[in-house]
């Protein structure tokens, strides 16, 4: 803390120099009058966080990312800290006392052999470029997510809101409908002589175990081929009733009659 | 156009969500992937060609009859239908690093963006954004987040590769993140 203390009083004493190249290299960064920071927060920009302040600072002072001069850089980050009056300024405090430990680092005697010595900004550089990156995928997202939200939908939905489903009305024809259309789908659509067929529920859970050991998530349609016979059906669809009851899987249905997804259920295991 | 198309067209017409490929073979059970695609062509070029407000897009995994960007306000202006807000700039960064490195835990997310997520990783949730995808296996199995179909729909993604690969972006970094 008492470094922090110091260095700001530094940073007050060069904001007051009467230094014209000082306020040139960051124009409204430095106040004049340290008891006016108001008039600061009006023009600069919300950071969203510590390194989001600590690159923009690096563009505004025009410095070489791979070359950073760590004791000017530090200053200025410490002297927006302050006039900024970050809120969560612990994760801000974080990161300079960091910047105020590798320029520590920077001062100390080189001893040996040029190669062996690792730049203490290495970590940080990586960091920041990390970071960096991680903007430009925003400014993707960001044009991406205004090209969809310039085009309506037919009926847009709000994102948290689900559609209600209507309550279940069934009526006999409509049951019977239904049952009809899967049998449509099967290969044997014509159905002559009820034959009691014994269901192999069995296989078809260890078949839905192996395939959920290996892959987090499936769908109806991979489990049951096309053209699978009646029994096959109802097998599997008694096979993920009760592995679901075991709590070894979850099943959903995002939408009435689409495909219902299968999804291992990893969150009832205990660690 | 084809009756196909003309069905399909009636599907896309009243779903308010994109819908899979496999969900429309399930409208016409007779037709073959291939009819389906072409029948999906037919219709987009006939709102291309012929000029129509709305146009066929793939989205999300799915397609969708959206509005035309030039009408958006005027229609926004007569009060029919709002856009909806943009993501703030701390949700979006965060959104940015789930999407390139899911499964991802919360601490990692932190790491990259040197600020606490858990507020933000909830909203994203609620939102449904992201969701958890299943737990790491170290030390209290931290919960691992990913990014949702609707994640791709908002952002007008077909899939996730459609995003450029890390290596293709104009700063290119560590080939893969060190395990800690």
């Amino acid at each position: 803390m008492s470094t922090e203390t110091t260095t700001m009083a530094e940073v007050e004493a060069d904001g007051t120099a009467p230094d014209p190249a000082v306020e040139q290299d960051a124009p409204g960064l430095l106040a004049p009058e340290p008891v006016a920071p108001v008039g600061f927060l009006v023009d600069l920009p919300a950071f969203s966080g510590p390194l989001d302040l600590l690159l923009s600072l690096i563009r505004d002072e025009k410095v070489d990312i791979y070359d950073i001069p760590i004791a000017r850089i530090a200053k200025q980050f410490l002297l927006r800290i302050r006039l900024l009056q970050l809120n969560d300024a612990a994760e801000y405090l974080e990161l300079a006392a960091r910047l105020l430990r590798i320029k520590a680092q920077m001062l100390l005697p080189r001893h040996g052999e040029a190669e062996t010595w690792e730049d203490p900004r290495a970590e940080l550089v990586r960091r920041l470029l990390e970071y960096q990156q991680m903007r430009e995928v925003v400014d993707i997202l960001e044009r991406r997510g205004d090209e969809r939200r310039s085009r309506f939908a037919r009926a847009y939905l709000p994102e948290s809101g689900e559609l209600a489903l209507a309550p279940l009305a069934l009526s006999l024809g409509e049951l019977l409908t239904a049952v009809d259309r899967i049998l449509r789908v099967t290969k044997e659509p014509t159905v002559h002589t009820v034959v009691a067929r014994t269901l192999d529920v069995a296989g078809a859970i260890s078949m839905v175990r192996s395939l959920i050991a290996t892959r987090r998530n499936a769908r109806w349609g991979e489990l049951v081929a096309r053209d699978a016979e009646p029994w096959q059906i109802l097998s599997m669809l008694l096979a993920l009733l009760e592995l679901a009851k075991l709590g070894e899987l979850r099943l959903a249905q995002p939408r009435p009659f689409a495909s219902v997804e299968i999804e291992h259920d990893s969150t009832g295991e205990v660690a | 156009m084809i009756p196909l198309a003309k069905l399909l067209e009636a599907a896309l017409f009243a779903s308010a969500r994109p819908i899979p490929a496999d969900e429309l073979s399930a409208l016409a059970p007779e037709a073959s992937p291939a009819e389906i695609a072409s029948a999906l062509d037919t219709l987009r070029e006939h709102y291309d060609v012929d000029g129509h407000g709305v146009e066929l897009a793939e989205i999300g995994g799915g397609w969708q009859i959206l509005t035309r960007a030039e009408y958006t306000e005027a229609i926004e202006r007569a009060q029919l239908a709002a856009r909806p807000q943009r993501l703030s700039a701390a949700a979006l960064e965060t959104l940015a690093i789930i999407a390139y490195r899911q499964p991802i835990g919360r601490t990692e997310v932190e790491e990259i963006r040197g600020v606490a997520v858990g507020s933000i990783l909830k909203s994203l949730q609620e939102r449904a954004l992201i969701d958890v995808v299943g737990r790491a296996e170290g030390l209290g199995r931290p919960l691992l987040y990913g990014t949702t179909s609707l994640f791709l729909e908002q952002f007008a993604l077909r899939h996730l590769e459609e995003l450029p690969r890390a290596d293709e972006l104009a700063i290119a970094l560590r080939p893969s993140p060190q395990p800690l």
